[in-house]
């Protein structure tokens, strides 16, 4: 699905990632965790074609194709998701109006006709209850006024209706009371299967109770410092973070 | 973008879907840039007293009228251009411009088969071709066609005499409904309220006119599709809409010009009258040609709208703005009747080195009248976008309410965007809001349209389509959708 090896990339020349290799297979699902600023929504952003973020060297490949050669639109059309730690407000345009933009333009590029309204209302509906999302929400405007909730739902109501292959969360449990957070975390079980791979990043060992990873990282100083499974999680929420600074620091 | 327009309204009834629109928006350079090669029958260049009796002749019109030109460029003379407007351009010089330019056939046709061919093929270019129109019946939009300065051809005028709706040339209403004509034309705007109003009651050659009769509510949208075509010309049109007590007329404006080195000079007049509990929509979508990237050539676009609203009345100005190389217009609401209301809907776009400097005036003399203001300027490239508002309540106008809101949205760091809104309050009881807003294009909602497989052409017309939703919203459907792709060409890779 994705093959990430040896990345670097910096912002304004300072270096955020420093040689990040990681791989995931369809099917599998990775936790990606870390102290703050350790630059999970860095490779996030970098993987996505983030303009600001300069990759000086490394490589990724996604589905056989190289993807820091793909423009950020044309990612998101092969098949890649961001679910954003920050939702992005767009006044005037509603929800469905962007969504059936999107889903047109990756159809287009597929090849594929794009959707009729009624099939494209239907599987509103049907995506919309996925996440419990207030079908009302679908027509107002792309995450104005919607409640932190709200808005990360949104995103995994976006992610199911266009169906990518691999979908990075970036911290979509933030925020996120006890309830939402199930919905969330079913959402994206749901939309789970044999051909599309799940990012997860996360603070809290929390979601990973209903997202259950195959792997789960540690990343710091920009680098992919442990792996294990989701023992590990269990660990760190233990633990915290210093032990695996100390081990590292210490090398 | 006519043709389009009548595209559209043909295909939505077939199920139109976004993708195709989408198509659509792809043709990104100025479309309507090419110049029919007819015989034109011309004037000299130059302004004088001659000139205008030469033009009066021309048109057979009442000696009343020619005596109305004379006085008013009597007046023009002593004049001066003004020079408040935010905008910087060199003068026109008014002895290089040829006043008057008809197509050569401008007799009036008897019928389809007679009108010359090359005119044909320009309309169908402009999509205006009314055999088009013929064909799509049941198409609710009847055109009068301005080229240059001759009114060419008026649709669908027996179906709408049937309710007793004038709607033809100005040069026609003038032979025809001479007294209509003389009892209403600069009762609005009198030769006398500005430089460019005066020069047009001096050298206007033709234009629409529209009267409904009492109580009649228009039954489809009336539309002027201007067009200027010779190059050194000038377009001087005169519009006068008359709505009569109770009456409804919704009325559309759409302008294109070729693309030529020079600046073209436009100075039109517009005029409105709402009677009693009348209402007048008055849509226009301005696609004048702005000049090149370097600034060079485009239109000079300087022109007067007013309309007055007598008791109950209301009148609705909607424009979408995004052409010409200097802008110059207020569309603006005497508001004379008690409860009568006045609302001013504006985009205006600027890309490259085009300034714009529009707004509307808002005069409140009744009591209990209503406005509002919705203003959103883009700006662009190293463009200059101005509003400059006036809200006046007078002395009479007991609770008076006035709204206004004015956004800017800036898509590079060279462009400027300028506010000036002047309220002037001689009334206790007045209510007036005002708002504005000046905003930077956002990196991350592209970044997130991008990253959802919108492309950034697409993704910049989604938001900004997004800003200017309030006054899109007040458009026919139809033009709405013409709109909004007219938005999408204008700012085509202009984000930086
Ligand atoms: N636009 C930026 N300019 C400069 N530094 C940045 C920028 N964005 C992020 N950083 C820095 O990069 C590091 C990693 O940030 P980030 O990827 O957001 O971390 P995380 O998501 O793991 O908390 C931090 O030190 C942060 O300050
Ligand atoms: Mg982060």
């Amino acid at each position: 699905m994705i093959t990430i090896n040896n990345l670097h990339a910096s912002i304004d020349g300072k270096e955020i990632l420093s040689g990040l290799s990681l791989e995931v297979k369809p099917g599998e699902v990775h936790a990606i965790m870390g102290p703050n600023g350790a630059g999970k929504s860095t490779l996030a952003s970098v993987l996505a074609g983030r303009e600001e973020y300069q990759v000086t060297s490394g490589s990724v490949n996604f589905d056989g194709k190289d993807l820091l050669d793909m423009s950020t639109e044309d990612r998101a059309r092969e098949g890649l998701f961001l679910a954003f730690q920050y939702p992005v407000e767009i006044p005037g345009v509603s929800n469905v109006n962007f969504l059936r933009t999107a889903l047109n333009e990756i159809r287009e590029y597929k090849g594929q006709k794009s959707i009729s309204a009624k099939d494209f209302m239907a599987m509103v509906r049907e995506k919309s209850s996925v996440v419990e999302l207030d079908p009302k929400l679908a027509s107002r405007s792309v995450n104005v006024g919607f409640s932190g909730g709200e808005k990360k739902r949104n995103e995994i109501f976006q992610m199911a209706m266009l169906e990518p292959k691999l979908a990075i969360l970036d911290e979509t449990d933030s925020g996120l009371d006890i309830d939402a957070l199930r919905i969330v975390a079913n959402g994206v079980n749901t939309l789970k299967s044999k051909e599309n791979a799940t990012i997860v990043i996360t603070h809290y060992q929390r979601l990973l109770d209903y997202i259950v990873p195959d792997f789960v990282h540690v990343l710091y100083n920009g680098r992919i410092v442990k792996s294990g499974t989701k023992e590990l999680a269990l660990e760190l929420e233990e633990k915290g973070y210093d032990w695996i600074k100390a081990e590292i620091d210490a090398q | 973008m006519w043709r389009i327009f009548f595209a559209l309204t043909y295909i939505l009834k077939m199920g139109y879907t976004e993708n195709e629109l989408a198509k659509d928006l792809e043709n990104q350079e100025y479309k309507f840039g090419f110049v029919t090669n007819i015989a034109s029958d011309k004037a000299p260049k130059g302004l004088n007293e001659d000139i205008i009796r030469f033009i009066s002749a021309k048109k057979n019109e009442p000696e009343w009228l020619l005596e109305h030109r004379l006085k008013a460029f009597a007046i023009w003379k002593k004049m001066t251009e003004p020079s408040w407007a935010h905008v910087k351009y060199a003068k026109p010089d008014f002895q290089d411009i040829t006043y008057y330019s008809a197509p050569k056939q401008s007799k009036k046709y008897e019928s389809w088969d007679d009108v010359d061919p090359e005119m044909k093929e320009t309309m169908a270019k402009l999509g205006i071709s009314l055999e088009e129109q013929q064909r799509l019946t049941g198409t609710n939009i009847a055109v009068d066609f301005v080229m240059d300065s001759v009114s060419v051809a008026t649709s669908f005028k027996a179906k709408l005499a049937e309710l007793g709706i004038i709607f033809c040339s100005f040069s026609e209403a003038v032979q025809e409904y001479p007294d209509l004509v003389k009892k209403h034309m600069g009762t609005v705007i009198p030769v006398t309220d500005n430089y460019y109003a005066a020069l047009n009651s001096a050298v206007f050659t033709d234009g629409s006119f529209c009267y409904i009769p009492k109580g009649v509510r228009c039954p489809m949208e009336l539309s002027t599709y201007f067009r200027i075509n010779e190059g050194g010309t000038g377009q001087f049109e005169r519009t006068l809409v008359i709505a009569d007590e109770g009456s409804y007329v919704s009325y559309l404006e759409g302008c294109t010009a070729p693309q030529r080195d020079e600046n073209q000079l436009h100075a039109a007049v517009v005029e409105l009258i709402a009677m009693d509990n009348a209402e007048i929509k008055y849509s226009t979508v301005q696609n004048w040609y702005p000049g090149d990237k370097e600034g060079k050539g485009g239109i000079f676009n300087f022109v007067t709208k007013r309309g007055i609203c007598e008791k109950h009345a209301k009148i609705a100005w909607t424009q979408v703005e995004t052409g010409s190389a200097v802008t110059w217009k207020y569309p603006s609401c005497i508001l004379k009747g008690d409860y009568s209301i006045g609302e001013f809907y504006s985009v205006a776009v600027t890309n490259n080195f085009q300034q714009a400097d529009t707004g509307t005036k808002m005069i409140h003399l009744g009591k209990h009248t209503k406005s509002t203001i919705i203003s959103k300027g883009i700006s662009a490239g190293k463009s200059q976008n101005s509003y400059r508002g006036l809200v006046q309540i007078h002395k009479n106008a007991e609770h008076a309410r006035n709204f206004s809101q004015c956004d800017s949205l800036l898509m590079t760091d060279e462009c400027g965007a300028h506010t000036f809104p002047y309220i002037e309050c001689k009334n206790s009881t007045a209510k007036i809001e005002h708002e504005a807003t000046t905003s930077k294009i956002g990196e991350d909602q592209i970044f997130y349209c991008l990253q959802r497989g919108i492309s950034e052409e697409k993704a910049i017309s989604l938001i900004v389509n997004g800003y200017c939703k309030e006054v899109l919203n007040q458009l026919p459907m139809e033009f709405a959708v013409e709109a909004q792709k007219l938005l999408a060409i204008s700012l085509e890779g202009s984000v930086g």
